[in-house]
Parts: C-alpha cells; structure tokens; sequence
C-alpha cells in the first residue's frame, strides 16, 4: 500500500490541507464544551441572561466555521482522492500495457481486470476516507484529553490511561480482522470461479449431467465462504462493545474523581460536566472510527493487490534502450541487402516462465525476404511458439533470433513490431466499426489501403454484406461476426500494414478449403512481396511453400520444399499420409 | 407515473428480501431485542450522569454515598450494554450472511436448469457480478441497515421519551429544530444524484474498455497499440475524474451541513436549558443529560439519511440479482418422464421447424431418419449454423414445432439426463473445468478406474503429453484448461468422450486443432468408437464425409440438400459446388 501513496504527490496540497481543515472544525468542536461550562459556571450561577444569550451566539459561530472548515476539507479530500484514484488506474493500465505475454500468462486477464476495477475503486474511497475523517479522529481524541489538561491534571491522567488502551484495542481488532478478510476474499473468489465455470461450460456439465455435482462444489465454496465471514464479523463486532466499556468505566472514574476533587474545591460542577462531555467526543469519535476501519481494511487489502501488479517487473521494457550496442549492429543493417537473411533463428531454445522443460529447442534456420515459410507438427510441437519469438512476445532463453541480421532484442519493441503483421489463432475484434478495427494494422489507412486488405484477405464480401459497410458496428468481441468472418477480418487488419513479415498462425481454420486456397494466392501475389510464415495443420495450406519447417516435441524435424520432404522426412511424410490417403 | 412504478418495485424487492430474512426470524427478534436493550441503556446512562453530577454541587456538598450507589448501577449497565451490543451485532451479521448465502445458492442452482439461450445471449461476466459483486454490495447494504437503521430509529424514540421525561418544553426545541437537517440531507441528495449517474456510466464506459483490451492484451502488442489504447483510456479516465470529483464532493456536503444543523440543536437546547435552569425549573445535571441526548438524537437522522442511499442502492442490487433467481426456468421434465434406456441409435427428427429469433426461420420442416450405427455428416461453409443441430439433438434448445425422437420417444417426454447421458460430445469450444486432469476425464463415468482411465486416455492419444506434465493425471489445470494448448485440450475432451462410451455420438469438428498425424490415429479410435453407433459429426474433412451414410449440407443456418455423398454430387448442387472447389488449387 505505501507505494502507491507515491501517487498522492501530486496532490500534497490538499491531502495536506483536507486534514488540516478537518482538524481546525474539530477543534471548534472541541471548544463547545467550555462554552458550556461558561454559560453552566458564570451564566446560570450568576442568573445573567445576556451572558447566555452572548455564549450562544458563539456557539452558533463556532458552528458556522465549522461548517466552512469542513466544506473546504471534503474539497480537498475529493480532489485530493479522486486524482490519486485517477492517477493510479493510469500509472496501473500503463503498466499492463508494457507486461509482455509471460507476465499476462502469468497473472491472469480475469485478476487484471478487478484490479484495474474495483479493486481500485474501493482504494480510491478509502484515501477519501482517510483524508476526510481518520485524521479527525485521532485530533478530537487527543485534543480532548489536552482540553482535559487544561480543566484539570488529576481528572486529566485518567484520559492518559484511557486512550493508549483504546487504541490497544482498536489496532488489535484491525491487526487480526485484516488477514482474515483477506481470506473472506480469497473464499469468495473461488466462488467466482465455479459460478463463472457454470456459465462458460453450460453445454459440456449438462451434457455431462453435472449439475448436481457442481451444485455440491458452489454449495461447499459457499459453506467456507460464510463460516469465514461469520468468524470475522464475531471479532469485529467486539470492536464497539469493548470500546464502550473502556470509555464509559473512564466515564464512572471520572464522576468519581472528580466528586472529590469538587469536595475538595479544586474544580467546579460545571468543570465537571465538561470533561464528562469530553469523555463523550471521545466515544462519538471511536464509534465513527469503528465503521471506517472495515473500509479502510478493505481498501488497505485491495491496495495491496494493485500494488502486488504494479510490482510486478516487464521482462521487455517498452521503452530500453534501442540496443545498448547500436554502433556495432548499425553497419550489419547497412551492409544487409541480399545476402543478408530476411529472419534468422539461431540455435534457439525457448523456456516458457515456470516451465519444466525446453518448449523449442535448438532451432535453426534462415529465410530470404519474399519466401514463404510453412510450419507443420503434431499438437504442442511448438509452432506458436515459434512464430512467437519473432515479434517478440517472448524472448529466446538461448541462441538468438535475427530480423535483417539484427537482433530482435535490439530493435525498439515499436519498431519491431511495425514490421511484423501476425494473425492469431484466437480471432479477436474490438467493440468499434469495422475500420476502426481495421485501422489498427494502420492509423492512417486510407480507403482504397482498407479494401486492398479486405480484397487481399477475402473478406470484402463480409464488409459489403454488412449495413453501413465499413462502418458497420462491430460488438464486444465481434460477437455480430461468424468465427470465419472474425478470421478474415483480422487477416485484413494484419494486411492494412503492409509488413515486411506476415505471420499466419493456423489463421485459416475457420475457413473452408476454397476460401484459404484463395487467400493464400493473393498474399503470394502481393506486390510488397512479404516474408510470410504459414502456421498450419493442413499439408494443403503449406505444401506450396517455398521452405517448410516440421517441428516435433520443439525441435526440427526437417526442413525443405514439400516434395524433398516427402522424401526424405519420415515425419512429414507421415502427415501428408495422414491427410491424403483416403482422397 | 415512472416514479411510482419504481417505488412499486423497490416495495415489491423488499418484499422478497423479507421472504428470505423471514427464515431467520428468531435472530432477527433476538437482534431487535438486543438493540433495543442496547438504546435503552445507553440511554439511561447519561441520566445516571446527571444524577451524579446533581450530587456534586461545591466544596462539602458532595454526597459520596449516594454517588458511590449511581456508580455501581452505571458500572453494571455498562456491562450489560457492552453484552447486548456484541450479540446484537453477531446477529446481524448470522442474518445477513445466511441471507446472501441463500441468495447465492438460489441464483447459482438457477443458473443450472436456466435455458441455454439464456445463458448464450447474456455476458457472462455480467452474470457473474450479478452473483458476487451485487450480492456483496446488497449484504453491506442490509448488514448496514439492520445495525443502522435499527438502532437509529431506536434511540430516536428512546430518546424523545427520555427527554420528555425530564422535560417537555425543551423536548420541542429538539424535535423542532432537527427535521432542518433531513431537508438539506434530501435536498443535496436530489442535487447529486444525477452527478452519480454520470459517474456510473462513465465508469461503466471505462470498464468495458478495461475488459476489451486487458483481454486482448495479446493483439493490442501485437500490432503496438498500447500508446493509442492508453490515450483511449486516459481520456476516459479524465472525464471520470472530473465526475468522480463533482460527485464525491457534492455528496459529501451533506455531513458537514446535517452537523451544522446539529450544533444549532445543541445551541437551542443550550440556551433553552439555561433559562430553565436559571428558574430552577432544571438542574445543571439534568441539563448536561438533556446536552448529551440532543447529540445522541440528531445522530441516527445523519445515520437514517445515509443508510437510505445506501439500502435503495441495495434493493437495486437484489433486484437485479432476483431477476436472475426468477428468469424463467427450462421447460420442467413431465412429471411422467421416461428414462431412455437401451439405447439403440434410432433417431427420427419429424416435421422440425426451428429458429433462434422468431423473425429469422432457420430449419423449417426437416425431416430426418437415422437408423443405429449410421453416421451422419453436416456439412457446409463457415458459419452455416451446423452448431443449431447439436442444440436440438442435445436439448439445449427445444424446436419450435415438430419433434425429434430416440427410440421412437420425444425427447421431450424423456429425462434430460438420460438423453444426454445416451450422447457422447466433444464440441468444437473444448472447455475443461479448473481441477486435475483426473477430475475432467471422469466427468462421464465417476466411477472409473486407473485402468480405465489410461486405456481412455492412450486411446485419444493424450496419455503421452499427460505422461510428461509435472503431476501427470493430477496435474491441476487451471480454469478453461489453463496452460494446456488448444490441441491438448481437445484431446482430453475426447479422452472424456472415449471413457464412458454412450450409445451415441457428436462430434463437433471435433479435430480442428490436432495435427493430422495424431488425428489420425484418433480417426482411427473413433472409427472404432463409431462402430455400431449413431454419430453425427461436424467435419471439414472428405475422408470423414465420404464415409458417412447421410450428408446434411447446411448453408446460412438452413439445410439445403441431404443424401450420401454419390447421391449429393450426381444433384449437381451445392454440394457439389464445395466439393469441387476443395480441388480448386
């Protein structure tokens, strides 16, 4: 949590002022209580009316500052809140934004997303909170005690003793209720998870029956669930009982110490009332405190949980130095043209983080710009993977990866990244139009570039067949498209940027024979002569290829054209088998 | 007119959440039982305060005796309040915990038998807050109004009638001058209210986008748009600041205004005491009472003004959340339902009309017979609704008109779980629950053995990747299969499929992200799974196709041809057409 109260620096004013006004109205409200003890001592003693009349006037001041105390605290305190809660979300989606695939892998999109949600939210209420009233708290029950001072000494050290045990007692409730609502969290998450489980495989539990099953699972989550929250709730609730007791028994010694002191001359009746009175703030204050401790535990707990991303290092910072060596790799660019590969694998070994083994192992390759790449093997060969070291979404834990004989590492992640254009296997749309989507290969595009793509990717006839063609709304997650329409259009997306590298991973899938034949002729076509990389199950897609690399359990079985590979690739020649025999 | 429906709502919501509290009556009492011990006694302290300080007038007027009796009885009242607070308050919490876990349990059984087509055309996620965040923010709601309200209400007529008892005149100045303060409470609310609205949906706005893009994070580095989506957001986010700010701030004008109000009470008393006092018609003690009760009284109105937001706020939530509970459920099983048993492989689809929307006909008059052990192969471009025939077969969803029968019985008129039980499925969408590797294959057949299991496994080809996975068969996989590939994943689908063997089979391109060669050797298994079974299979591939004993050609969600595969091409139509063009290149 302490870290992200960095993000309160920008606004030191007014978390500074906020708590400062708070303080000055409670200390206004401190002095109501002498008041009375003037209008009880001076004012009734002495039968004086216009005296009475006088000190209510004052009351009613100290009332009317106050109030203007307060106002211009909550505006601090909002402000203050509200461009912290502000800040942190940026500062948070920015860092998000640098993660690279392992720490996404890692972390998870789901806790992401409450993160940058409600997690915040609940932080941003509790520094308003904090601000607003966890200061004022602590100023009335200490001015109190020195207001006490002032009336008394004696009477005074019975405030001494009081309020250390108080706090005692508040801290220790807050010490042990806080790890136990983390757990509350924790149990409830869970039964986040199975009710969203339920949702997503409606189709496979019912076709399973499971229902009864999986009513058993949530009913047991939801068991721990509440017995957890019932334990918290038994212990905070000890919270206002004992603190009444402690306040009230300093109440009683109070009376009783200060019959004496009375007897003996040493105060006045009304004196006594206004410590009494005191005594009462006190309380008043606690109670207040009490119902924003839960808050503020909750947003302490979530704070630590924004916190525990922001902690979270990139392991590809956005913005590292372009190669710390540019001066040696700047004349390997100049001298590249011909002979210098397009894309280079050397010896390569990819690790996946918390991976046991080696996911790709020594791969070694080299492709000229214009040729066409197709990568074949079993399930969980490596094929992904593999493409994905050339964006760099991961980085090769061994040998190296070159783009025209530099590498990767040392192009900005930006840079490198205009020039690869990669279609995934997941088709993902965003909520928008279809340009906007569309525009995402290039901001700029203009409309013949956009329908060049479309054409190029077959996908024209999804645009025309669709009101309002290009601008045509696209829903969250492309919902209003057929998974091959998906497919196409973000084929088009990858093609609006001319890259110098195409990437298609197993991006036809959705597609029937005709339409991925038809595709790949045009990209072959194309006049920017793109490297192109065609990830596939199907020999069809890729035996055209200039170069096709059969991968097994991450490492390369063969390499060649599709007829040297018939020959002489055992593996190769078996999933051609595999496809063809029957037909 | 609008107001009024709402008002109806919310009444009509409340009513319902008392249904639920209603199970919990007797902590309920107990809790209003205790809460009113607590007020009254809390309120009696400041009248032993009183008391006391009557007692302590001036040098040699003090009475210890009597002094030393008031403490005592203070002593143990304290005690007994401090008892009647703590249990007070386990109560409320028993009441709202159970509360939200019957509520939870409701909705989550609902989510269970609710329509397919209602779970297909709602967001998941938004579903899923319905469940947790809105109960969550509906039990801080109740939990707030039982300890809040309760005992707000109490202590306001405790201490009217304590004030009254001691004196009247000076009651009235109280009662007066207190009801200031709910008018500016619901003055500043009206005003902020549409400052919220405007928070919400901005928050709102900036949600979707969260979900968007972190979901996507991939894609958005994929083509470098992490400085755009940021500056998307950040433009959002600023215009939440400034609506957060109006609202937070001119919300929280209410405190400071409702305590203004209260020092005018205080004020009132103040001098209304006096007077009184300097008459004799009041002792200095009894005034000091009469002080601490008009802070005590003025209080729970504060209180009262912000649990009121805060319970409506809850009733919106436990409205959406008893939308849920009571969506129309699927269509209940005859009471009379049969068990399909001995499943041969007959099915006959009579006569079935059905469509997802009413205005958009899909499948009208189909007419289907399918003897045991025949395949049937849909088959048609992307997108052409092959899916819609396995949500019938299936009864995920029911046909407009018509029927389909097994064994000669409607589906209908049978039990889901046996219909189901008679089908084995692997979808195209593998999903796998979050648990071991163990706990997803025997999701069909529980019961199953370690040889079982194996044998499954080595015949869907998984067992030698599951070999290799750091716990093997016990390796947790995380939710929706977690780590595993897409290809993995299928695999253990079918694994799955290939443990309990039911009569019949669907599979729904079933193979799309297997290598081939692997697939082959599955095609293999499933061709001796499919021997002397019912299958329908959801293909791409000819082999399959041509094997099969009826092809349905669909085509933007209608069936347009069925025979084999001979008969299809010698029509010289559609399928003809998509057969010829996979030869194209």
């Amino acid at each position: 949590m302490k870290k992200l109260l960095v993000y309160l620096k920008d606004y030191k004013k007014e978390s500074v002022l906020a708590p400062l006004f708070k303080m000055l109205e409670a200390s206004f409200e401190l002095i109501v209580p002498l008041v009375v003890t003037a209008i009880i001592d001076v004012g009734i003693a002495n039968q004086d009316s216009g005296y009475i009349l006088r000190m209510c006037l004052v009351m009613i001041a100290l009332g009317l500052i106050g109030l203007l105390c307060s106002v211009t605290a909550q505006y601090f305190a909002a402000k203050a809140a509200v461009g912290f809660g502000t800040k942190v979300r940026h500062q948070l989606f920015s860092h998000i934004q640098t993660f690279s695939f392992s720490e996404i892998d890692q972390v998870g999109t789901a806790t992401l997303i409450t993160r940058m949600t409600s997690d915040i939210n609940q932080v941003q209420s509790g520094v308003n909170m904090v601000l607003r009233l966890f200061l004022r708290s602590p100023f009335i029950v200490f001015g109190a005690m020195i207001m006490a001072f002032t009336i008394d000494v004696k009477a005074a050290m019975i405030f001494v003793v009081t309020i250390p045990l108080l706090s005692l007692v508040v801290f220790g409730i807050m010490a042990v209720s806080i790890p136990l609502y983390r757990k509350v969290q924790e149990r409830l998450d869970k039964v986040l998870g199975i009710t969203r489980e339920n949702l997503t495989g409606a189709r496979v539990i019912r076709a399973f029956h499971k229902e009864e099953e999986e009513k058993n699972r949530f009913e047991e989550g939801l068991e721990h669930l509440t017995a957890m929250q019932n334990h918290v709730g038994r212990i905070s609730a000890f919270l206002n009982p004992v603190t009444y007791v402690i306040i009230n028994g300093a109440t009683i010694f109070l009376l009783y110490t200060g019959a004496f002191q009375v007897n003996a001359g040493n105060l006045t009746q009304g004196e006594v009332v206004a410590l009494v009175n005191y005594m009462s703030q006190i309380l008043v204050e606690l109670i207040k405190l009490a119902n924003l401790i839960i808050t503020i535990t909750k947003a302490v707990a979530c704070g630590n949980r924004v916190e525990s991303i922001l902690d979270i290092p990139s392991s590809m910072p956005k913005d590292q130095p372009v190669s710390t060596a540019s001066g040696k790799t700047e004349p390997a660019e100049k001298i590249m043209p011909k002979e210098t590969p397009a894309v280079q694998f050397s010896h390569v070994g990819l690790t996946y983080r918390g991976g046991a083994a080696e996911s790709l192992s020594d791969i070694d390759f080299s492709v000229r710009k214009g040729e066409t790449i197709g990568i074949i093997g079993g399930t969980g060969s490596g094929k992904t993977s593999l493409v994905h070291l050339i964006p760099r979404f991961y980085d090769a834990s061994r040998g190296q990866v070159l783009i025209n004989g530099k590498n990767v590492t040392e192009y900005s992640l930006e840079e490198l990244r205009q020039k690869v254009g990669i279609v995934m296997q997941r088709a993902v749309l965003f909520q928008g139009t279809i340009r906007e989507n569309l525009c995402w290969g290039k901001a700029d595009a203009s409309e013949k570039e956009l329908y060049e793509a479309l054409e190029l990717a077959q996908a024209k006839e999804v645009v025309e067949g669709k009101e309002g063609k290009l601008e045509a709304p696209v829903e969250q997650g492309g919902k209003n498209f057929s998974g091959g329409q998906r497919q196409r259009l973000t084929i088009a997306r990858a093609l609006v940027r001319k890259p110098e590298i195409l990437i298609l991973d197993d991006s036809a899938s959705a597609l029937d024979y005709a339409t991925d034949a038809k595709l790949r002729k045009s990209i072959r076509e194309m006049k920017e002569n793109p490297t192109v990389f065609i990830v596939s199950q199907r020999t069809s897609s890729i035996q055209h290829a200039d170069k096709i690399i059969v991968l097994e359990d991450g490492e390369i079985a063969g390499v060649g054209t599709h007829d040297e590979l018939l020959e002489n690739c055992a593996v190769y020649h078996e999933i051609y088998e595999s496809q063809y025999k029957k037909q | 007119m609008k107001q009024t429906t709402k008002k109806e709502q919310q009444t009509k919501t409340l009513k319902k959440v008392l249904r639920y509290i209603k199970k919990y009556k007797i902590f309920l009492i107990l809790s209003l039982l205790f809460a009113i011990a607590t007020v009254a006694s809390t309120l009696y302290i400041p009248v032993l305060t009183g008391q006391v300080i009557d007692h302590i007038l001036a040098p040699g007027q003090v009475e210890f005796a009597v002094i030393f009796r008031l403490l005592c009885k203070m002593g143990v009242i304290i005690g007994l309040t401090a008892l009647a607070q703590w249990l007070m308050n386990v109560c409320n919490n028993k009441i709202t915990y159970e509360v939200i876990q019957d509520i939870r349990r409701e909705a989550f059984s609902k989510i269970e038998i609710l329509p397919l087509k209602f779970i297909d055309g709602h967001s998941h996620g938004e579903l899923v807050s319905r469940v947790i965040a809105d109960v969550d923010q509906f039990a801080d709601g109740l939990l707030m109004g039982f300890s809040q309200l309760f005992t707000g209400v109490i202590t306001i007529l405790g201490t009217l009638l304590f004030m009254l008892s001691i004196n009247v005149k000076i009651t009235l100045v109280v009662v007066l001058i207190t009801p200031i303060s709910l008018f500016v409470a619901s003055f500043i609310a009206k005003r902020t209210f549409s400052m919220f609205m405007l928070q919400s949906t901005t928050r709102g706005e900036q949600t979707a986008l969260i979900n968007e893009m972190i979901e996507n994070q991939k894609v958005v580095q994929a083509f470098s748009k992490e400085k755009d989506v940021l500056e998307t957001f950040d433009e959002i986010n600023g215009r939440l600041e400034e609506a957060s700010l109006q609202a937070t701030f001119f919300s929280s004008l209410t405190n400071p205004s409702t305590r203004f109000v209260n020092s005018l009470v205080y004020t009132g008393v103040g001098l209304a005491g006096a007077f009184s006092a300097m008459k004799g018609l009041l002792t200095v003690g009894q005034l000091s009472c009469f002080l601490s009760y008009a802070n005590q009284y003025t209080k729970p109105f504060n209180e009262i003004s912000g649990v009121v937001t805060e319970l409506q706020n809850a009733l919106a939530c436990a409205q959406r959340i008893f939308h849920l509970i009571e969506e129309e459920p699927q269509v209940p099983e005859p009471e009379n339902a049969e068990i399909l048993s001995d499943v041969k492989g007959n099915v006959d689809l009579e006569h079935v009309y059905f469509s997802y929307t009413p205005d958009k006909k899909l499948i009208e008059d189909f007419n289907l017979t399918i003897q045991p052990g025949q395949r049937v192969a849909i088959v048609g471009p992307t997108g052409c609704g092959k899916t819609t025939i396995i949500n019938l077969l299936m009864r995920f969803y029911d046909v407009d008109q018509g029927s389909i029968q097994v064994e000669q019985k409607d589906i209908r008129n049978v039990t889901r779980r046996s219909l189901r039980e008679s089908y084995g499925m692997v979808l195209q969408e593998t999903w796998l629950k979050a648990g071991t590797i163990r706990e997803n294959l025997i999701m069909g057949k529980p019961e199953a053995s370690e040889e079982e299991i194996i044998a499954a496994a080595k015949a869907a080809h998984a067992h030698s990747f599951i070999k290799r996975l750091p716990q093997g068969y016990d390796t947790v996989i995380g939710e929706e299969g977690g780590s595993l590939s897409t290809g993995q994943k299928q695999l253990l689908c079918i694994a799955r499929v290939m443990l309990c063997l039911p009569p019949m089979l669907i599979l729904d391109e079933a193979t799309s992200s297997i290598d081939t060669r692997t697939e082959m050797k599955i095609q293999n298994a499933f061709a001796k799974m499919m021997q002397g079974r019912t299958s329908f299979i959801v293909a791409h591939r000819l082999s399959t196709i041509q094997e099969a004993d009826i092809i349905l050609v669909m085509k933007d969600g209608h069936i347009l041809e069925q025979g084999s595969h001979e008969q299809l091409l010698a029509q010289h139509g559609f399928y003809y057409e998509l057969y010829n063009s996979q030869f194209a290149i």
